[in-house]
């Protein structure tokens, strides 16, 4: 939490203009990745760089509220699921030229897809936190978890859209002439929306409305003495980081040409959190690292052995229980040590 | 009339079976402090070491008492390897270690037992119906489950408040720091708390064997309705817990029984089926969240 709001002062200029070089860096890699991955003849691994950029954006919006909010929201996955349900849903109709509730018309085109899609999801988010935030606690992880399996009984129940069976997309939405079903397009795609929401997540964090999210977060009673309401600002905070959440599975869909109500599982739910935890709560990069180390990891077990949710399991407790803070304060303890 | 008495009983017998689970869970979470989703899992364990033993000396009555015992030895060593150390931890951190528990067991259960269900068979003197009424023949087993759920609810009951055990855990529950500061070993009052719903948990498997297939993942599916009735009656406290089992356990079945023949008569069948499903499946949480939004502590929350 420390590196949020300090390093303003004149001598930590030197390690902050580092952290902006080594963010070139990592960015400039990204960029190459489609030729790094085509050289080394595994177009998969494009598949997965783009799955951990949609899983960083879902894990970084969800980090907004659970690390730097304190809100334990376990129905993210529900946002998920309707940001890729919006996107298949406006294929359908474009598809076969009906209308949405005999109103809407459908659309292929990812820029106007992907705004209704956040658009649709800061709805629901604004409805299902207003409701939830009304309670704390253990309550609040749980009435969140309420809410998002009533989305996934609905949309199981939807046949028109593939009830159970999911929703398939024939082609992926149109954006600039570009090919979307081409693995390295999505990727650039993927990438560009990611570094966006990655530069808001950044801003956010710098913001004065992060910092009163954090005292609401280490201590209601007082905020509220100095005169800051928190529901308001807790409200706010869940619509965007429900919006971002809805932006990835709005992505996703596009790159699956799939959406089913898999996308709105608890799992899934808790695979966000996950994310979060692993990279280090209420970081900035910590949920992109989450997020890589996580789907790298299911990747490579996965291909180890057919037990490899006993590993995962095994490490993710060890990772809670021995390292609080995540991957990002093991490794800044690392370098910290390294310095001294 | 007769149908509708029929998913009644039904009910009921859903009803305590979630008792059975959210009995152990409220007392954790209301004594211990611990989000434990983990819960299930023992559910499953006790269902298959139960079923396992049954099947290899070919009976019911032994697979009994290795269920409970199966149940009760995961449950400790659970309790001494992970949850021990999340006490002081936060919600989040408990979420994730117990999420990361049920990925652990759901495993161990694939590599000993497979991913091929199993099905448990009714004992022989248990098979066969009850005319309960003139017309109703209800199946003998699924009485005695609710029979044993009840005798497992009025048990509970009197060990709470006659024993002095339980009277730690009524002190627990109230105030942790208090029952540590007058001499109390808390840690041995956690395990024995852990194992008792953890020997619930066990029991509820095993019985449910007959009735579902026993498979892994079988935890997870009643583990949330299990949180909503915790949630519903009010967390820490038992009596929410009973009265909350009983009353989604009915409501559940209902609707689940009922809504998409409600809903036939004004759609299609294939979409009412459908659509019924999902509507009667979102109930409890609906159920949950109104309640929730009306009494944010449940409907009978523990004192204190």
């Amino acid at each position: 939490m420390a590196d949020i709001s300090t390093n303003r002062g004149l001598a930590p200029m030197k390690s902050s203009l580092l952290r902006w070089l080594a963010v070139l860096v990592v960015l400039a890699l990204l960029l190459a990745l489609p030729w790094i991955a085509k050289a080394a003849g595994s177009s998969a691994t494009i598949l997965l760089a783009t799955r951990i950029l949609i899983f960083a954006i879902a894990a970084g919006s969800l980090n907004l509220v659970l690390g730097i909010g304190g809100m334990v929201s376990f129905g993210h996955a529900a946002f998920f699921g309707i940001g890729g349900y919006v996107v298949a849903i406006l294929g359908f109709h474009h598809a076969d030229g009906s209308l949405f509730m005999g109103l809407v018309p459908g659309t292929n085109q990812l820029l106007i897809a992907l705004p209704v899609a956040v658009l649709v999801t800061a709805i629901f988010a604004a409805l299902i936190g207003a409701l939830s935030l009304r309670t704390g606690g253990v309550q609040f992880i749980m009435i969140t978890l309420a809410f998002a399996q009533m989305a996934f009984f609905l949309f199981s129940a939807l046949t028109t859209y593939g009830g159970e069976d999911g929703l398939m997309m024939r082609r992926p939405n149109e954006f600039l002439g570009l090919n979307l079903r081409q693995r390295p397009t999505m990727y650039f795609v993927a990438l560009g929306a990611a570094a966006l929401c990655f530069f808001g997540f950044y801003r956010f964090m710098n913001s004065s409305f992060c910092t009163v999210l954090d005292g609401l977060r280490q201590n209601p009673r007082r905020m509220a003495a100095i005169g800051i309401a928190p529901y308001r600002y807790r409200l706010l905070a869940f619509v965007l980081s429900g919006a971002g959440t809805g932006l990835a599975g709005a992505l996703m869909a596009n790159v699956l040409r799939f959406t089913s109500p898999d996308m709105l599982s608890w799992n899934l739910s808790g695979q966000f959190m996950i994310m979060v935890i692993l990279g280090g709560v209420g970081t900035l990069w910590g949920p992109l690292i989450g997020a890589a180390v996580l789907l790298i990891l299911e990747d490579k077990l996965n291909g180890l052995t057919e037990h490899w949710p006993l590993i995962l399991g095994l490490l993710l407790l060890v990772v809670v229980l021995r390292t609080p803070g995540g991957l990002m304060a093991l490794t800044s303890q690392v370098t910290g040590r390294m310095r001294k | 009339m007769i149908l509708v008495f029929e998913q009644l009983l039904n009910g009921l017998q859903y009803g305590v079976m979630l008792f059975l689970l959210a009995a152990g869970l409220t007392l954790i979470f209301g004594i211990m402090g611990i989000i434990n989703l983990a819960h299930g899992s023992l559910y499953m364990v006790g269902a298959f070491a139960g079923v396992w033993v049954a099947a290899q000396t070919g009976s019911f009555w032994l697979g009994l008492p290795a269920a409970l015992a199966a149940a009760a030895l995961t449950g400790v060593i659970i309790e001494a390897m992970v949850i021990r150390r999340l006490y002081d931890r936060d919600h989040l951190e408990q979420v994730l270690a117990t999420f990361a528990l049920i990925l652990v067991c759901n495993e161990l259960i694939v590599i000993v037992f497979g991913r091929q269900p199993r099905f448990a068979g009714i004992p022989d003197s248990l098979t066969g119906s009850v005319e309960l009424l003139p017309g109703l023949f209800y199946p003998l087993y699924r009485l005695i489950i609710i029979a044993v759920g009840m005798l497992v609810a009025g048990g509970l009951y009197l060990f709470i408040n006659r024993t002095r055990v339980g009277m730690l855990i009524r002190a627990g529950s109230t105030d942790r720091e208090m029952v540590r500061a007058l001499g109390v070993d808390i840690r041995r009052l956690y395990t024995a708390v852990f194992a008792l719903g953890a020997v619930m948990a066990g029991l509820a498997g095993y019985l449910a064997a007959p009735l579902f297939a026993v498979q892994v993942g079988m935890g997870e599916r009643i583990l949330l309705a299990t949180f909503v009735v915790v949630v519903v009656g009010g967390v820490g406290s038992i009596r929410g817990a009973f009265v909350a089992g009983i009353a989604l356990g009915i409501l559940d079945t209902a609707m689940r029984a009922f809504v998409p023949g409600l809903l036939k008569t004004v759609m299609n069948n294939a979409d009412a089926d459908a659509l019924g499903t999902g509507l009667a499946s979102m109930g409890i949480y609906l159920i949950m969240a109104l309640v929730l939004l009306v009494k944010p502590r449940g409907l009978l929350p523990a004192k204190g």
